[in-house]
């Protein structure tokens, strides 16, 4: 049992090996004890619990890409709180705490008021304020001049979030198919390769995993718990509930490592090393579902042989984790097989060689025979609904493929870094150049790693047109910033997430748009029928287009405004049955532990460890991930969010603090190995991380004035990215393998003769 | 009477804060305060760690100092469920109770009044569980009634190990925390 001390005596103490963190509290506690009280107000807008009429509108969340479906309640038409649908599967009617703080989201009165002109150079947030006729017939004829002199395909779409499906049909009906999205080729693009030439078929979003039923789940790649995604963390602490068997492989301690029966706190960088040792352990010992592999796979001899010398010994001075320690927790994954299952991870661009890595979790997850299986991988379930009628979209002449010729042969999807490289004219004369971006809705210099390299190409562009809710880095370098409102007062394309049940939710304004912002729908198609584009644009107005699409399925919008969301009777089974005959998208029907696509590109069958560089002397790995309460950027400057996590801190080992002469909540500097400083951040020195690395969560660091409460708080672990290492199956920019030490204030490295 | 209680379970709890930010939305709580908040305690040396995660706030104590020595009566015991509040109507913020409170759970609100959690009291006369358990993700909150036998969290208190905060203070806290 935890030693009983006052929270604000173990902040005092923290890093001394028995540390504490008080999250929000410890902000508070600053404020909270009474001593020097600001003179605060209520969040401006903000009603509380108070007597009067409440009403409720259904909403979707936008605070994140899970988009839970969740009702806002108004009192007498003034904003109070939102909360979740408890028919939802995504959340269960409990929201995270994002979701629950949505309000700020409309609240921000940093907030885009009206639609921007560049008034001098790019790189200056230097605008004038326009009208939206302005601002939509300026982007509409550089759009045409762009097609004219360079064809339409020389337009590339960057986008995150609910509104970007507008943006997509709009590009697509104006010639262009590059549609990219850094959730592709900076965060997920590699688990859904690896998984598609493993079983055919990609993990997906929400992630097909059965956690409520699994009686064993390996965290590696996952800090499931502090990357809040709903329904996922629900069923994780199902799972913890029941006594399943967690087995969390990190050099962190994280939270999910807390939970844990194994915690590995392996050498970052290593991961694939214990995978094989794994497989190893599973094959050598006959751990393995030996029907379900007969039956279902192919490449079992050729894995066997590929992996035979990957021995827990071999493992152990490659990823320092004990021999006996691997194997001990390889038998309990396999005890509890096919309620067993490795985690696909869902940011996984580390290294470069990403796919290779995710796909031994994935060749890990057929031998213990859960692809299909209860407490395993289920088979999703999502709700299909006629497309509005529309005209065939023009067959674009060039790709982003062409920009690439013979290289990333297993790209699924467009690559944002790959455009923005693209961007870039060179000497060779590239076939397709691009000259127009339209970003919706994803802050490109917080996201694309090497900002450096996409500020050179934005400074090639002839148009660039950032559409977003908040002032960010990148609409400092927009021509057009084009105002959209928050998602709590628009309507949005309907959500049709996959989950074990198919649904269908709405997104319904709750509040009319303030300022002089507009919804994603009523820009996109503004600018389509200025591009002559109006037979795809046949509706007048959103609520036709939602309520002919629900018609489609004999419902309709006025059931979804009342319900929120509609579950539908369709569905195939989640798990295989009993003498069922399973098909699998694979060039053999089956699950291919050697995989013939690859080795058909000229990749490695079965995945094959090769080191990776480690940090020179004085110098530690530089990793980052996610908070509770925030969502990349985009939420730091959420007037309620804020108050949990104003700022990000470096986690700093006990030992290696000691070394540098840095105290616990100090301020430090950090810098690369290509001399690139960090803004100052808060160092926490911890017994909680491994001494050959840093850890930060991403997002901070922020360096847009506007943003008043998070402008210049806590560091950008993005700007420190300047190396990356491509995956050269699909295009994937590994980011960890940037290598930091610190600075003092006289720009010494700290600590060091 | 009802004597309400909290029962929270350390061992799902994942300190994602959800219950801070439902409490003041719920609540309006001003900006730069909180009725509750999450403690991470870590305790060892690596790699042999153990961290016990809290979602902490006022224990309604059935012993309350911050009642004891309020000067004008405005920091009183709810008879219906023995809910530690405070009347603002009668508070001068002289900070007495904030001094006597070994938890650390109340501030003065920026109206000039001392403010905490209350159970969410108006929630729970109306047959709803207080806002931050209603929301919690990992379900690792639970309320109710520590004089109802059949309790949920009755029930658990039987069958999991738990401890409460400061129990040397003496003021009988009841959030209990199960291990």
């Amino acid at each position: 049992m935890a030693k009983k001390i006052s929270r604000r005596e173990f902040i005092k103490i923290g890093g001394l090996g028995l540390g504490g963190l008080a999250l929000g509290g410890g902000l508070y506690r600053l404020f909270g004890g009474g001593v020097n009280a600001p003179a605060a107000a209520a969040i401006p807008g903000l009603t509380g619990a108070v007597d009067g009429a409440a009403t409720l509108s259904p909403t979707i969340c936008e605070l994140c890409f899970w988009q839970c479906a969740g009702w806002v309640h108004k009192i007498d038409g003034k904003p109070w709180k939102i909360t979740g649908n408890l028919e939802d599967p995504n959340c269960r009617g409990r929201l995270c705490p994002r979701g629950t703080g949505g309000l700020g989201a409309y609240l921000d009165e940093d907030r885009l008021r009206t639609p921007l002109i560049r008034a001098s150079q790019r790189g200056q947030q230097t605008f004038r304020e326009a009208t939206w006729e302005e601002a939509l017939d300026y982007t509409a004829e550089k759009l045409k001049k762009i097609a004219a002199e360079h064809g339409p395909e020389c337009v590339a779409l960057f986008s995150h979030g609910s509104g970007g499906g507008f943006f997509k049909h709009l590009l697509r009906a104006y010639g262009s198919n590059n549609v990219a999205a850094p959730s592709y080729a900076q965060c997920r693009g590699p688990r859904e390769d690896a998984y598609f030439f493993t079983f055919g078929e990609e993990v997906g979003s929400p992630e097909r995993l059965d956690l409520r039923n699994s009686k064993c789940i390996v965290l590696i790649g996952s800090h499931l718990g502090e990357n809040m995604h709903n329904s996922q963390v629900q069923e994780f602490a199902e799972a913890v509930g029941n006594g399943s068997v967690i087995i969390t492989v990190d050099p962190r301690y994280s939270v999910a490592a807390s939970k844990s029966k194994y915690w590995l706190p392996i050498r970052p960088a290593t991961d694939l090393a214990l995978l094989l040792a794994w497989i190893n352990v599973i094959i050598e010992e006959k751990l393995y579902d030996r029907e379900y592999v007969e039956k279902y796979t192919v490449g079992f001899e050729q894995l066997q042989a590929a992996v035979k010398n990957n021995t827990p010994e071999w493992a152990y001075p490659i990823t320092t984790i004990q021999p006996g320690l691997i194997r001990e927790t390889a038998r309990e994954m396999a005890r509890h097989k096919p309620a067993s299952l490795v985690h696909p991870g869902r940011h996984v661009t580390w290294y470069g060689d990403d796919t290779q890595r995710v796909r031994a979790g994935a060749i890990l997850n057929a031998l213990l025979g859960n692809w299909g299986r209860r407490g395993g991988f289920y088979y999703p379930n999502k709700a299909e609904l006629p497309e509005y009628p529309h005209p065939p979209y023009p067959e674009p002449k060039r790709t982003w493929r062409d920009a690439f010729p013979d290289l990333y042969p297993g790209a699924s999807l467009a690559l944002a870094s790959g455009i923005c490289d693209a961007t870039i004219p060179t000497t060779g004369g590239r076939d397709c150049s691009f000259k127009g971006w339209i970003v919706y809705g994803t802050n490109l210099l917080l996201t694309l790693p090497q900002p450096e390299k996409t500020i050179e190409a934005m400074q090639n562009l002839d148009l660039l047109v950032a559409i977003d809710l908040m002032p960010a880095e990148i609409t400092g370098w927009a021509d057009v910033v084009l105002p959209e409102c928050s998602y709590l007062e628009r309507y949005d394309d309907l959500r049709l997430t996959p989950e074990r049940v198919p649904t269908i939710a709405l997104r319904a304004p709750a509040f009319e748009p303030l300022y002089d912002s507009k919804p994603g729908w009523w820009i996109a198609r503004e600018l389509g029928l200025r591009l002559g584009l109006e037979a795809y644009f046949p509706w007048q107005n959103i609520e036709e287009y939602l309520d002919a699409r629900l018609k489609g399925i004999g419902s309709s919008l006025a059931e979804l405004k009342a319900k929120g969301l509609i579950t539908l009777n369709e569905r195939q089974p989640l798990y295989f049955e009993e003498g069922a005959e399973p098909e699998f998208d694979t060039p053999s029907g089956k699950i291919e532990l050697a995989s013939a696509d690859l080795a058909e590109m000229g990749f490695d069958a079965v995945p094959r460890y090769s080191a990776h560089e480690e940090p020179p002397e004085g110098f530690y790995r530089l990793l980052f991930g996610r908070a509770p309460t925030h969502t990349f950027a985009r939420t730091t400057n959420n007037p309620i969010l804020v108050e949990t996590m104003a700022e990000n801190e470096i986690w700093i080992n006990t030992k290696v603090a000691k070394i540098h002469g840095i105290r616990n909540g100090e301020y430090v500097v950090l810098v690369n190995q290509d001399g690139v400083k960090s803004n100052k951040i808060k160092a926490k020195v911890t017994e909680r991380i491994r001494h050959d690395c840093v850890y930060m969560v991403h997002g901070f660091g922020r360096t847009d004035k506007r943003l008043k409460r998070s402008y210049r708080r806590g560091a950008d672990d993005n700007q420190l990215i300047t190396r990356i290492k491509i995956d050269p199956i699909m295009g994937g920019t590994g980011m960890n393998v940037n290598f930091v030490t610190f600075l003092q204030e006289q720009g010494q490295v700290a600590g060091l003769p | 009477m009802a004597r309400y209680a909290m029962v929270i379970d350390t061992k799902r709890c994942i300190g994602c804060a959800d219950c801070v930010v439902a409490c003041k939305v719920e609540n309006n709580v001003p900006e730069g305060f909180c009725r509750d908040w999450i403690v991470q305690e870590v305790q060892g040396q690596f790699p042999h760690l153990h961290m016990e995660i809290r979602s902490e706030r006022c224990n309604h104590c059935e012993n309350p100092p911050c009642v004891r020595c309020c000067p004008t009566g405005a920091s009183y015991v709810d008879e219906r469920g023995g809910v530690v509040l405070v009347d603002p109507s009668q508070c001068t913020g002289c900070k007495a109770c904030i001094a006597s409170c070994p938890y650390d759970a109340r501030y003065v609100h920026p109206k000039g009044y001392v403010d905490k959690c209350t159970f969410c009291i108006h929630r729970v006369r109306e047959g709803l569980e207080p806002a931050c358990v209603a929301v919690c993700p990992t379900h690792c909150m639970h309320f109710g009634d520590l004089d109802d036998p059949a309790s949920e969290i009755n029930k658990l208190l039987r069958s999991r190990q738990h401890h409460t905060l400061l129990p040397e203070a003496g003021t009988k806290p009841k959030i209990y925390y199960l291990i």
